[in-house]
């Protein structure tokens, strides 16, 4: 090869079924498609219905480059709104989160419902018979919920959620067994952004193949019996499906992967005893015991749900695409509500042992995604590899492509389901 | 509102000097030292939360005790850490002083820090409040707790590969 041609924009060649163009991570025309042909189309998730639990909460995000805030209204709907006000356009809310009664914009002081309608407009008299406040709410995205999870989409003629989700629901229901019939509750969340493209965090939650390396020294400093839990990489048991719409998941302790089911041949780790006897002598029953500790790193898999959300083990991992080279991710440790607090405590600290800027496992995926971002720019020809495993993918009885957690199975379902909706027209 | 700090008070003084020490340590990524200039009960704290100090019960990015703090120091210096191996050089300074409490015994001190971090053609600025208690000891002034709070905690972070 003596020259670097400019590779096609032909989306349907740049997304094979075992590799993708190296410009998929550094076009910024390339993201600005996706922006509205995936995030402004699709069921974007927003928030857990935690974050919102009572009529005026609200919390503020992005479905894909556009500021929303979700709210509670009086009638405890679900609201998504595009934060910006219909007059000159400024934000109407600056807060992460809180309590309101509406929203007002600090600019001329239109003032909005918790629902987005217009409510007030100050010296209305300038507005005779120009603005009808009925024709001016905030822009409202179709919102819809499914076992807590609020999802939004900008697309009015979007399939229902629950049709989208397909078969994650399944694995949806699994996740949340952790919180043991309590309800789930998100204690709080670890941001970071990295020097990357949103795909690579995407492809890196259904990436069992990188954990033993990039995580070696999370390995080192955890117990012995938590290292041989992540130690899936000879397990036949560990296998990734690719569950349609681009959604997968990545079985790393099988074991885990429906706490309903016990076969009482686990040990309880030595690390929790002190959990054991305190909640021994607050009369929990053995049997109940047994269930929170089994439950203490989450539920042994990483759900992937195209394009930006996955329940991963114990936590919410969102991401955010700020630019084609930038990403934001947001690791959302989640507890019992009305659970014990001790073991919620606990929760915490294993959370913030891993995740977060300052975490033991974070830092080092982030390294290796930037190096991605920045080796990915050189020969844009060069196609970034997603086959492994590719010979020994099988169809499972539910008809789900399945082949190993360290193979590259659910890469390709969210690529299949990247390239379906990008050539989309 | 608490005290500005009174230059004359030996007992200050020296708090103020485990603290410059602690931030020419961390810059030297010299954690071993790091490590000893702790009590053994002392808690290391990087909050989330800009308004708590119930830790315990908070998500923060690092609640360190003793047995966490020598397991961030393994990872750090071992080798195995990609965005150890690969972390930022800085420069931080530490100052603004002011005094909460001071006894023979005990010093509870905050202070501001700016940290400058070169990393791949980029700097990054992270501004935080600290607070610090130190022990005083004739054997050697130690750390008993150190609260790190960054002006952005509640954002996004990105400060891979080094303390604050």
């Amino acid at each position: 090869m003596t020259t670097i041609e400019r590779p096609t924009r032909a989306f349907a060649d740049l997304a094979q079924h075992d590799r993708v163009a190296g410009s998929l991570y550094t076009d910024p025309e390339i993201f600005a498609e996706e922006m509205s042909k995936i995030f402004h189309r699709s069921w974007v998730w927003v928030a857990h219905e935690s974050e919102v639990p009572e009529a005026g909460s609200f919390k503020t995000t992005q479905v894909g480059d556009q500021p929303v805030i979700v709210t509670r209204d009086r009638k405890g709907n679900f609201n998504t709104l595009l934060n910006r006000c219909r007059h000159r356009g400024a934000t109407v809310c600056d807060q992460r989160s809180g309590k309101a009664n509406g929203f007002t914009c600090p600019y001329h002081n239109w003032s909005y419902t918790l629902d987005g309608r217009l409510r007030g407009i100050p010296y209305p008299d300038g507005y005779e018979g120009v603005v009808e406040k009925n024709d001016f709410p905030l822009q409202k995205l179709r919102t819809e919920s499914y076992l807590g999870m609020i999802f939004a989409t900008f697309n009015l003629d979007a399939e229902p959620l629950e049709d989208f989700l397909g078969d994650a629901k399944i694995w949806m229901e699994r996740f949340l067994k952790q919180s043991n019939g309590f309800p789930t509750k998100v204690l709080g969340s670890h941001k970071f952004r990295f020097k990357g493209n949103w795909k690579i965090q995407l492809e890196n939650t259904t990436d069992g193949y990188h954990f033993p390396m990039v995580h070696k020294s999370w390995m080192a400093s955890v117990d012995a019996e938590t290292a041989s839990m992540m130690s899936f990489m000879d397990d036949p048991e560990a296998e990734t499906h690719a569950l349609g719409n681009g959604h997968s998941v990545a079985i790393m302790a099988a074991a885990h992967a429906d706490l309903d089911i016990d076969d009482g041949s686990e040990e309880i780790q030595p690390r929790f005893q002190h959990l054991v006897d305190e909640l021994t002598e607050a009369g929990e029953s053995p049997e109940r015991i047994r269930r929170y500790m089994r439950s203490m790193h989450g539920c042994g898999f990483n759900l992937n749900m195209f394009p930006n959300i996955a329940m991963s083990s114990s936590f919410f991992r969102v991401l955010i695409p700020i630019s084609v080279d930038e990403t934001e991710v947001w690791h959302m440790a989640i507890g019992m509500d009305g659970g014990p607090e001790s073991i919620n405590r606990e929760r915490l600290r294993i959370h913030e042992h891993f995740q977060g800027p300052f975490g033991f496992g974070s830092p080092d995926d982030a390294e290796g995604w930037d190096r991605v971002q920045i080796g990915a720019g050189g020969n844009p020809n060069m196609p970034i590899l997603v086959n492994r495993g590719e010979k020994r993918e099988y169809l499972t009885d539910e008809g789900w492509p399945t082949s190993h957690v360290t193979d590259e199975t659910g890469m390709r379902a969210s690529y299949e389901m990247w390239k379906k909706m990008m050539t989309d027209d | 509102m608490t005290e500005v700090l009174s230059f004359t008070d030996p007992r200050v003084l020296r708090a103020i000097q485990l603290v410059w020490q602690e931030a020419a340590v961390l810059d030297a990524k010299d954690y071993r030292t790091w490590e000893t200039m702790y009590t053994d009960e002392a808690l290391y704290v990087i909050p989330i939360d800009p308004d708590t100090d119930d830790f315990e019960s908070s998500l923060n990015m690092v609640y360190d005790d003793k047995r966490m703090r020598e397991l961030r120091v393994q990872r750090m210096m071992q080798g195995y850490a990609p965005s150890a191996v690969a972390a930022a050089r800085t420069v931080r300074i530490v100052s603004r002083f002011t005094v909460d409490e001071v006894s023979d015994t005990a010093v509870t001190i905050k202070s501001a820090q700016i940290l400058n971090a070169f990393k791949r053609d980029k700097f990054s600025t992270i501004g935080a409040e600290m607070t610090h208690k130190v022990v005083l000891d004739d054997d050697g002034d130690k750390i008993a707790l150190k609260v790190a709070r960054l002006i952005d905690s509640e954002d996004a972070v990105s400060a891979s590969g080094y303390l604050v």
